[in-house]
């Protein structure tokens, strides 16, 4: 599997030189959001606004309405925590064309719970006017930046930093879920950092003989329901999902809505953090602590079938996570 | 548009208008009309650049809220004139003062006195905080202190553009009290937005009352020029003084004016209230009456013609 060394930095600086109207906006976070070399070589479409997330909201909205499209960067977790009513008033309401770009989603920041963005989704798509998007390779990285300028309105996209793992060879598309595997026995929903966790439980589930159906959401909104109730139909046993993330109000929560809507009595299992904060620590201990990781994924698909995989820890650590190539189709364009 | 009337006249005229409306409906915010009055009276009518209001005379009735199945949501801005480059853009910030501004707007001009009668009407877009499909207004700033943020912003991406019109807020105290308003001077001062000015009503008076009683804020003036801002101090019911503090030169830096004004002004009956003004309610009928009589008389009108009881 490929590594990509800060896919951030370069998709971004590509796409603001050739967009004028782009700026970018950082609250103190400019290297720890990857566009450091963007600001020290396009000073003049960089804004500097200091610690003050609240004023950096409205100001945003100000832009917007001089017919900018500002992308702030920051930890996702001061882009709607501190700033709830700013972003509120100055951006959602308006419809303003501001693009959050929330690094450190979940557990991926051993910064515990002050920097750990674990209700973002949950926060952001009850918000009237708000498209949410989420990276879950370097390829969604990298086109992440475009597709979520093309949105007619705010929109908040959760981003990797550092080096991301490239899963995909097609671009991430507003409102497009990816099907990465078409099996009958259990439908799996990930997003983000949790899909190359389900790709190893793949391996393993394979080869012990459960066949996998497996959706990757980088649309947290506009939420295709229809899409999830399609192929939760198509399953025997039913649904489980894993998210970076609290089970309520993300993609546990989104799928549990959409199957109750539909009148699908389908069990449903939500794995991701349970009604708990996270704490600081390494991302592989917190996702084995937190039970958001190919393991825990496993005994989930257990806890819904009723029946033993035998798979173990070193089964899992065996598998070899491939690049997911155009196999398997992305629908719902 | 401009000079058709004194602007002491629209002030006059403004206090008149809010002093009836409250009688009629019981209540009202009588106390920001006394202290503004002068404030909006002097953007409106002679400081700012605004051109001819675009939106009907009567305001049309509530139409929705953005969202992208409403193509046709328009703000109250249009009141203010049009979004055009040379042209200035006002922002009320403290949006209670919406029935002052409404005022306001009809002594200029903008809406027809018929539209006040909206104020605070199911389904009508005249409301009582103002909102941004509210006329004269823009953006919404019900939650104080969030108006010189978004101004600052407009403005930056207006001198980006090179854009001649100017942004100005309506401020009131209250709002240094909010810790965005201090992040917005010292972004505006590093950003040397100086196509951005602000008059505040320093009428030191809250919600919960005098705002030394509520919250101590120390010397305005002098944290606004700690924090970057250029700062010019007046009496908020001298005209001359309001011209003369908009003329002060802050280049490189936001320039806010200090009105100090009275709560009572033109209305010095209201005092027995002091100092729970922030929303004025009779408390009975008798009140009521006295009330009507005897600001009519310090405004020198005639009482409004209560319905019989």
């Amino acid at each position: 599997m490929e590594m990509v060394n800060r896919p951030y930095a370069k998709a971004f600086e590509d796409y603001a030189v050739r967009h004028p109207e782009v700026l970018c906006l950082s609250a103190d976070l400019t290297s720890s959001c990857e566009v450091d070399g963007f600001r020290d070589r396009n000073p003049d479409q960089f804004l500097s606004l200091g610690m003050a997330e609240q004023n950096m909201m409205s100001f945003a909205g100000g832009l917007g309405l001089a017919g900018f499209r500002p992308f702030l960067h920051s930890f996702g977790v001061f882009l709607y925590r501190r700033p709830y009513d700013q972003l509120m008033a100055s951006v959602a309401y308006p419809r303003r064309k501001v693009r959050l770009m929330g690094f450190l989603p979940g557990v991926t920041t051993p910064g515990g719970m002050t920097h750990q963005a674990i209700e973002d989704i949950s926060i952001m798509r009850t918000i009237p006017n708000m498209t949410v998007l989420e990276a879950g390779d370097a390829t969604e990285v990298e086109s992440i930046v475009a597709e979520a300028d093309t949105v007619d309105g705010p929109v908040y996209c959760r981003i990797l930093r550092g080096s991301v793992p490239r899963l995909f060879d097609t671009p991430l598309k507003v409102g497009r879920m990816r099907v990465l595997a078409e099996g009958s026995d259990v439908l799996v929903v990930t997003a983000g950092i949790a899909t190359e966790e389900a790709l190893r439980a793949r391996g393993a589930l394979d080869r012990a003989g459960v066949s996998v159906r497996h959706l990757h959401l980088s649309t947290h909104k506009p939420f295709d329901a229809a899409q999830i109730v399609d192929h939760a139909v198509s399953v025997r046993h039913g649904v489980v999902t894993l998210e970076n993330h609290l089970v309520t109000g993300g993609i546990g929560s989104m799928v549990a809505e959409a199957l109750a809507e539909a009148g699908l009595a389908k069990r449903l299992v939500r794995l991701g953090l349970q009604d708990t904060y996270a704490h600081g620590g390494s991302r592989p201990y917190l996702m084995r602590h937190y039970g958001l990781d190919a393991l825990a994924l496993v005994r989930g698909v257990e806890r819904l079938t009723g029946q033993s995989t035998g798979i173990t820890e070193e089964d899992l650590s065996a598998v070899r996570v491939e690049a997911v190539h155009s196999a398997v189709k992305a629908e719902a364009l | 548009m401009r000079n058709e009337r004194t602007t002491e006249d629209v002030a006059r005229g403004i206090r008149r208008r809010v002093f009836e409306h409250s009688i009629r409906n019981n209540g009202g915010y009588l106390s920001q009309a006394c202290s503004a009055a002068e404030q909006l009276a002097f953007l409106y009518n002679e400081a700012l650049n605004l051109g001819p209001s675009t939106r009907p005379l009567v305001p049309p009735p509530f139409a929705g809220v953005p969202s992208a199945g409403n193509p046709d949501y328009v703000t109250g801005a249009g009141y203010n004139g049009p979004f055009t480059p040379e042209h200035d853009r006002l922002f009320i910030a403290p949006a209670h003062y919406a029935l002052v501004a409404y005022a306001c707007l009809i002594e200029v001009g903008r809406m027809a006195p018929e539209g006040l009668e909206q104020f605070n009407k199911d389904g009508s877009s005249v409301e009582m905080i103002g909102a941004e499909h509210s006329p004269g207004m823009e953006v919404h700033n019900g939650t104080l202190g969030i108006g010189l943020s978004t101004a600052a912003g407009l403005a930056w991406g207006r001198k980006r553009k090179g854009e001649a019109g100017k942004i100005c807020v309506f401020m009131s105290d209250g709002e240094v009290q909010e810790g965005q308003t201090w992040e917005a001077v010292q972004a505006a001062a590093h950003h040397r937005v100086d196509n951005l000015w602000a008059v505040m009503d320093v009428n030191r008076q809250q919600c919960d009352g005098a705002m030394d009683s509520v919250m101590e804020v120390g010397d305005i003036a002098a944290k606004l020029r700690q924090f970057g801002a250029v700062v010019a101090e007046v009496d908020a019911h001298d005209l001359a003084a309001l011209r003369e503090a908009a003329g002060t030169e802050h280049a490189g830096r936001p320039l806010i004016v200090l009105a100090h004004s009275s709560p009572t002004k033109g209305m010095e009956f209201l005092m027995r209230r002091f100092p729970r003004l922030h929303y004025v309610r009779f408390r009975d009928e008798a009140e009521r009456r006295e009330m009507n009589a005897a600001i009519a008389a310090e405004l020198g009108v005639p009482p409004v013609e209560l319905e019989a009881h």
